[in-house]
């Protein structure tokens, strides 16, 4: 198991964000995270990534325990994410955020050594047009990345979160402010490009008809907890997870199934 | 910056230190003081391009300074080499210090806070009467390698001192800027999320420039302290932190060369406004600052980047 999450639980005072999440990722499965807002889809990422610490359980990332480690140690250790907002450096261009990207995420970002070695590496700048090249955006390749369009500049926040070459890499709505008739384009690229290199996925969707196509296994969230986990024809058909996530059921049918 | 823009600015080092006997002493005393303080802007362009302003670089030049005369009064060494070294190191040492608490601030708060803790070392100055106060005390003429100049003589070794650490200090910077922490400013400005998650600590980043840019101001004011052969707080005062931002301003980040020529350039106008309008010379320097801002608002800097761009590089479309 690359992955394997124990009673993980966070409170924020009063207010559960998340509770009781146990669960287990072997390596190199596409998994679609689900679940309406507020559900604990992010809060579940936060907690891996290490950007929220959990109030209760373990999170093991290839048999290390990574429980509250900082977002800088376990990126370190092979767990990258993208963000639901592009995170990406708006007045380099494509080619340089690459370049910036690959070229701290092989070092040992704290290293004095690290930080005062050449920028561009004939290694740095070949990674760079590697990226380039397996997310097709050469078109791209010089322009300002404040300048993108908005399904572009995803790609490149997945594309510089693969620098550095993680094994786990979470993404987390890798398709939220993209238009529909873009939607699957850019999912193509991504998952192929992700395929390529054997990582291990995890990304949040909230478009049903994305996740049935590209995950192997969907976990849904409802009120900070999994109330479904499985292939994605058993998962969606749940209905639990028809009415209170997917909306395919009316409200309070659950109740009497 | 290729090849070719190392030989430049040697030559252009070279040409500048060949001339100076043929200079105006005046000038030359001007141009000293100018590039000793370019050293300072130098350091500031580091922190500047990483979306840091410090308010109270005065902190590091003073303290630069006050290590060289304080060596030199109370020990024997007078080698400006070795003084200088002290003074850099002392800045250095002090800069790694309160890195600690500086690095964690951005924005107007390290802006205030770099400009506090400057003002604490002013009003440390001040009331230290053995330190001579207000008045400040004199800086023994220094050595170079057992050689003592005098009169004119001193003034003009005093430029070549000058002028060679500023070229070794060209050339290094332009070799940090290739670096990755050097190239890293823009990110640190543009998005600091991003850098945490490729596993780089923005702190520790900043921290690593804070340290070159203290080291910078501390040979900075070592350098004026020899100069001038007189300390005084007011190199801690806040004015003279804004003397420093000013420059920057005046010169712009883009480049290595726009610290030296904004530098020369704000001392020349500096001086020519005291002759011309002694009660109001602060109108002119304002004036210039207005112009700069409103007219080039990347800096004199930009001035010569337009001119060596040939129309096959069109210039980046950078707002």
């Amino acid at each position: 198991m690359i992955l394997s999450v124990r009673d993980l639980a966070k409170t924020f005072g009063s207010i559960v964000a998340a509770r009781d999440i146990s669960l287990d990722v072997p390596a190199e499965q596409t998994v679609g995270v689900i679940g309406a807002n507020g559900a604990g889809k992010t809060t579940f990422i936060n907690m891996i990534t290490g950007h929220l610490r959990p109030t209760k359980g373990t999170i093991l990332f290839e048999d290390r325990d990574i429980t509250g480690k900082p977002s800088r140690a376990i990126t370190r250790l092979g767990i990258s994410r993208s963000f639901q907002v592009a995170q990406v450096f708006p007045s380099l261009t494509v080619f340089e955020n690459l370049c910036a990207a690959s070229a701290v995420a092989g070092k040992d970002g704290g290293s004095l050594a690290g930080l005062l070695s050449p920028l561009e590496s004939p290694a740095t700048l070949k990674e760079a047009d590697a990226a380039i090249e397996l997310f097709r955006i050469a078109q791209y390749r010089n322009v300002l990345a404040s300048t993108l369009p908005q399904g572009v500049r995803k790609l490149l926040d997945i594309a510089m979160a693969m620098a550095g070459a993680p094994r786990l890499l979470l993404l987390d709505e890798p398709t939220s402010g993209i238009s529909v008739e873009e939607k699957f384009g850019v999912m193509d690229v991504v998952m192929s490009a992700l395929k390529s290199r054997k990582l291990t996925v995890l990304f949040v969707e909230h478009d049903m008809e994305i996740v049935t196509r590209f995950a192997e296994r969907v976990l849904a969230f409802y009120d900070g907890t999994v109330i479904a986990d499985g292939p994605p024809a058993v998962a969606l058909a749940d209905p639990r997870v028809q009415t209170l996530i997917s909306g395919t059921k009316p409200v309070g049918t659950v109740l009497h199934a | 910056m290729n090849t070719r823009s190392y030989i430049i600015g040697a030559l252009a080092f070279a040409a500048v230190a060949a001339i100076a006997p043929a200079l105006p002493l005046w000038l030359v005393s001007l141009a000293t003081i100018a590039f000793a303080n370019a050293l300072v802007v130098l350091g500031l362009i580091i922190l500047w391009r990483a979306g840091l302003v410090p308010f109270g670089q005065g902190l590091f030049y003073a303290t630069g300074a006050y290590a060289v005369a304080l060596i030199s009064r109370y020990t024997g060494w007078r080698d400006v080499f070795v003084l200088v070294a002290i003074g850099a190191l002392a800045a250095g040492v002090l800069a790694f210090l309160i890195g600690f608490l500086l690095a964690r601030y951005r924005d107007i708060f390290f802006a205030m806070l770099s400009l506090a803790l400057s003002m604490i070392l002013y009003g440390v100055l001040v009331k230290t009467e053995s330190l001579g106060s207000t008045d400040g005390f004199n800086v023994e003429p220094g050595t170079f390698f057992g050689w003592r100049p005098h009169g004119a003589m001193l003034s003009f070794a005093l430029f070549w001192l000058v002028l060679g650490l500023s070229a070794v200090a060209a050339f290094l910077i332009s070799l940090y800027f290739r670096t990755v922490a050097g190239t890293l400013a823009v990110p640190v400005r543009d998005n600091e999320i991003r850098l945490e998650f490729l596993g780089v600590s923005v702190n520790r980043l900043i921290h690593l420039k804070l340290v070159i840019s203290g080291i910078l101001a501390g040979v900075g004011g070592a350098l004026a302290a020899l100069a001038v052969a007189h300390v005084d707080p007011n190199m801690a005062y806040w004015t003279t932190s804004g003397g420093f931002v000013f420059v920057t301003i005046l010169a712009g980040a883009g480049s290595v060369a726009a610290a030296f020529v904004g530098s020369l350039a704000f001392e020349l106008i500096r001086s020519l406004a005291v002759d011309l309008v002694p009660g109001t010379w602060q109108i002119i320097l304002g004036g210039a600052l207005l112009l700069t801002i409103l007219f080039l608002p990347e800096g004199l800097g930009s001035l010569f980047q337009r001119l060596r761009r040939t129309p096959e590089q069109p210039a980046p479309e950078k707002a």
